[in-house]
């Protein structure tokens, strides 16, 4: 783990965003900057599900990065609102300060057009699909108060979140069979029982073993032919028996 | 737990300094004990020598949640000392336990209706009484739990503190304090709970704890969110109402969106005056006047130059590293660890601070610590580090600073380093 990623990419000047068509609102959402609080979404909702099961997850850490996550969902609703709404050129204060980060390298080079599925080598880093697409638009997003911990939240409302969760799953769906089981090998498979699941919810007072669950529920019903998702769709058919959706 | 079970969790002097306790990921207490100036071997005042080694905590299994609770000691806290024997309190997650540690140098011998290999005496052969006499032995220390405060804990213990009153102490996880009385194992009561009606609402946690020195009504409690509260018991047996909130309010220009990560607070200690505490967030340390809830009245650096690079420590989850801070005895300096096996300390009244580094290549017995430096852009300086050179798996969560002298424990992964002053 020893050397860091060097590389940064600087955030585009706003003069640079003006000339972006077609992507996110306005001028001062540029393409690199939503690419790169994308990838920390994308990053963000991977470190929320690939808690160790084993232990009970680290709460605090579970709750910074959800929060985390809300931050960038209710940015990027305010950008899609901002879209629809006429350009307000003053009190757009937080994306211009925004401290320059660094950006995955990988997720660099596959927006210069490499293979979508990318090398995921430790099992920790999403790939990104390339061409990802602006961010949907405000009505596609859970409002800004809904939390990542809601199980009953409605399905349209999770359309944006679900569409990350969907691309990380098929990037991992991708990938040979064995290092998608590498990737879930530390988990316990008993976490798909619906012992476990039921285990999970009865006690309320869940943590991050919990939350872990929760976060599984946004993915949709899915396609035939792969195992790891079957699974998370029995687990959300469960969850919604026992909330009543 | 299979990996690495003497990665050291805790490091804790006792009130005299002459007994250092360490915790590890395994669940064992070492104790070391400081030697005694002795003529003949002049060179060993001061060191640290292994006293007791004890088994703590094991791993437990939750079978209603199908998860393990984990036997690394989270925190060891001494009593004060009242009779010859010490005591310590040692936390895992879910529970704590009150140990005796004790000495024994003689024994007894000579009984009555038992040989000296323990087997009972054929009563027939007794023909005359006599008084066991005690004899000596080597040394022995012994360690044996006298308490345990469990089953008090839904979530994870980060805390415990004693009381200055010496009978009680709290116990803190992620959304509850109890107070407990330390003669108690039964019941404890809840002081401050946290934890919203709906946990989908739930966004902030407590992240550490601690009494004040001196007045016993009195605790703060640290957040995620980068906030302090301070509490008095004798307002409200629930202590959810805050007495002071102290709060440093968030520079704009520096904004993104790991602006909360780095201000939650991973150590809150008071002075040993009581009329500061120091709190230590993922950048920086900061030192509050109790008086003064608007901001802090001192703040040092500690590393800023990772400011650039919190998008990679978050992704190799370093940014949600827990560092630990201490004050020397007087309260003139403060210390606190860093990467690479380097830990920082500043000096409070020179505002002069250093960086020093914890490894056996870079330390013989009894030379000096070099101090080092960390370039952070621009040309290398000879003996310099760069930035992403640093190991980031060499991480000083734990220091402790002996309560009247300058000697300082250092943990380093699973080595324990004891520096001092030269000129004691």
């Amino acid at each position: 783990m020893g050397t860091m990623f060097a590389r940064g990419l600087k955030r585009k000047s706003a003069e640079d965003g003006e000339d972006v068509e077609g992507g996110l609102a306005g001028t001062q959402a540029t393409p690199s900057y939503s690419l790169q609080r994308q990838s920390l979404l994308d990053m963000s909702l991977v470190k929320l599900q690939l808690c160790h099961m084993l232990v009970e997850p680290n709460l605090c850490r579970s709750v910074l990065i959800a929060n985390t996550v809300r931050q960038i969902q209710e940015e990027m609703t305010q950008d899609g609102t901002w879209r629809v709404l006429a350009p307000q050129a003053a009190g757009r204060a937080p994306l211009d300060r925004l401290v320059s980060t660094e950006i995955l390298c990988r997720s660099v080079r596959e927006q210069e057009g490499e293979r979508p599925a990318a090398d995921v080598g430790d099992g920790r880093t999403p790939g990104l699909v390339p061409g990802l697409s602006a961010v949907p638009s405000a009505q596609a997003l859970r409002s800004p108060q809904s939390s990542l911990w809601e199980v009953d939240s409605s399905r349209e409302n999770r359309g944006g979140f679900q569409k990350s969760l969907d691309q990380i799953f098929e990037t991992l769906e991708s990938k040979t069979p064995g290092s998608v089981e590498e990737l879930f090998s530390d988990v316990d498979s008993s976490y798909y029982d619906l012992d476990a699941v039921l285990t999970g919810m009865v006690g309320s007072t869940q943590s991050g073993h919990g939350s872990g669950l929760q976060a599984f529920t946004a993915v949709a019903t899915p396609p035939p032919g792969s195992s790891c998702r079957s699974d998370l769709g029995e687990l959300d058919h469960a969850v919604e028996i026992l909330v009543e959706t | 737990m299979g990996s690495h079970p003497d990665i050291i969790s805790t490091v804790e002097f006792n009130y005299s300094g002459d007994l250092l306790a360490t915790g590890d990921k395994g669940g064992r207490v070492v104790i070391f004990q400081r030697e005694q100036e002795n003529k003949g071997r002049p060179h060993s005042r001061g060191e640290y020598n292994v006293y007791s080694t004890f088994q703590s905590h094991e791993p437990e299994f939750d079978y209603l949640k199908s998860l393990e609770i984990e036997e690394k000691i989270n925190k060891i806290r001494w009593l004060p000392q009242q009779n010859a024997a010490h005591f310590l309190l040692s936390t895992n997650d879910k529970t704590i336990k009150l140990w005796k540690i004790s000495e024994r140098d003689k024994r007894a011998e000579g009984y009555n209706l038992k040989d000296e290999d323990g087997r009972l005496r054929d009563p027939f052969r007794i023909t005359a009484l006599r008084v066991p006499i005690l004899k000596p032995m080597d040394l022995m220390v012994e360690a044996s739990p006298r308490r345990i405060f469990a089953n008090a804990h839904t979530y994870h213990i980060n805390s415990i503190s004693v009381n200055s009153d010496h009978e009680t102490y709290l116990s803190a996880d992620d959304l509850r304090i109890n107070l407990w009385h330390l003669e108690i194992t039964d019941r404890s009561f809840n002081i401050v709970d946290i934890k919203p009606v709906n946990m989908e609402e739930l966004t902030e946690v407590i992240t550490a704890a601690e009494f004040h020195p001196h007045q016993c009504n009195v605790f703060v409690y640290s957040s995620s969110k980068g906030t302090i509260r301070l509490c008095d018991m004798r307002s409200s047996a629930l202590c959810d109402r805050h007495a002071k909130f102290f709060e440093e309010p968030e520079d704009p220009s520096s904004r993104s969106f790991f602006s909360e990560i780095i201000s939650s607070i991973s150590d809150v200690k008071f002075s040993h005056s009581g009329r500061y505490m120091m709190t230590r967030d993922y950048l920086s340390v900061k030192v509050w006047d109790l008086n003064m809830e608007s901001r802090p009245v001192e703040t040092h650096q500690v590393h800023e130059y990772l400011r650039s690079k919190l998008c990679s420590l978050y992704e190799n989850d370093c940014i949600f590293d827990k560092f630990e801070c201490c004050w020397s005895g007087s309260d003139s300096a403060i210390m606190t660890g860093s990467y690479n096996n380097f830990f920082r300390m500043f000096d409070r009244n020179t505002r002069r601070d250093v960086t020093l580094e914890a490894s056996r290549e870079n330390s013989k017995p009894r030379a000096s610590l070099k101090p080092r430096k960390v370039c952070t852009g621009g040309k290398r300086k000879k003996d310099e580090i760069s930035v992403d050179s640093l190991d980031f798996n060499k991480k000083i969560l734990h220091t402790a600073w002996h309560p009247a002298e300058n000697i300082i424990a250092v943990a380093a992964t699973n080595n324990l380093y004891i520096f001092q002053d030269k000129l004691n």
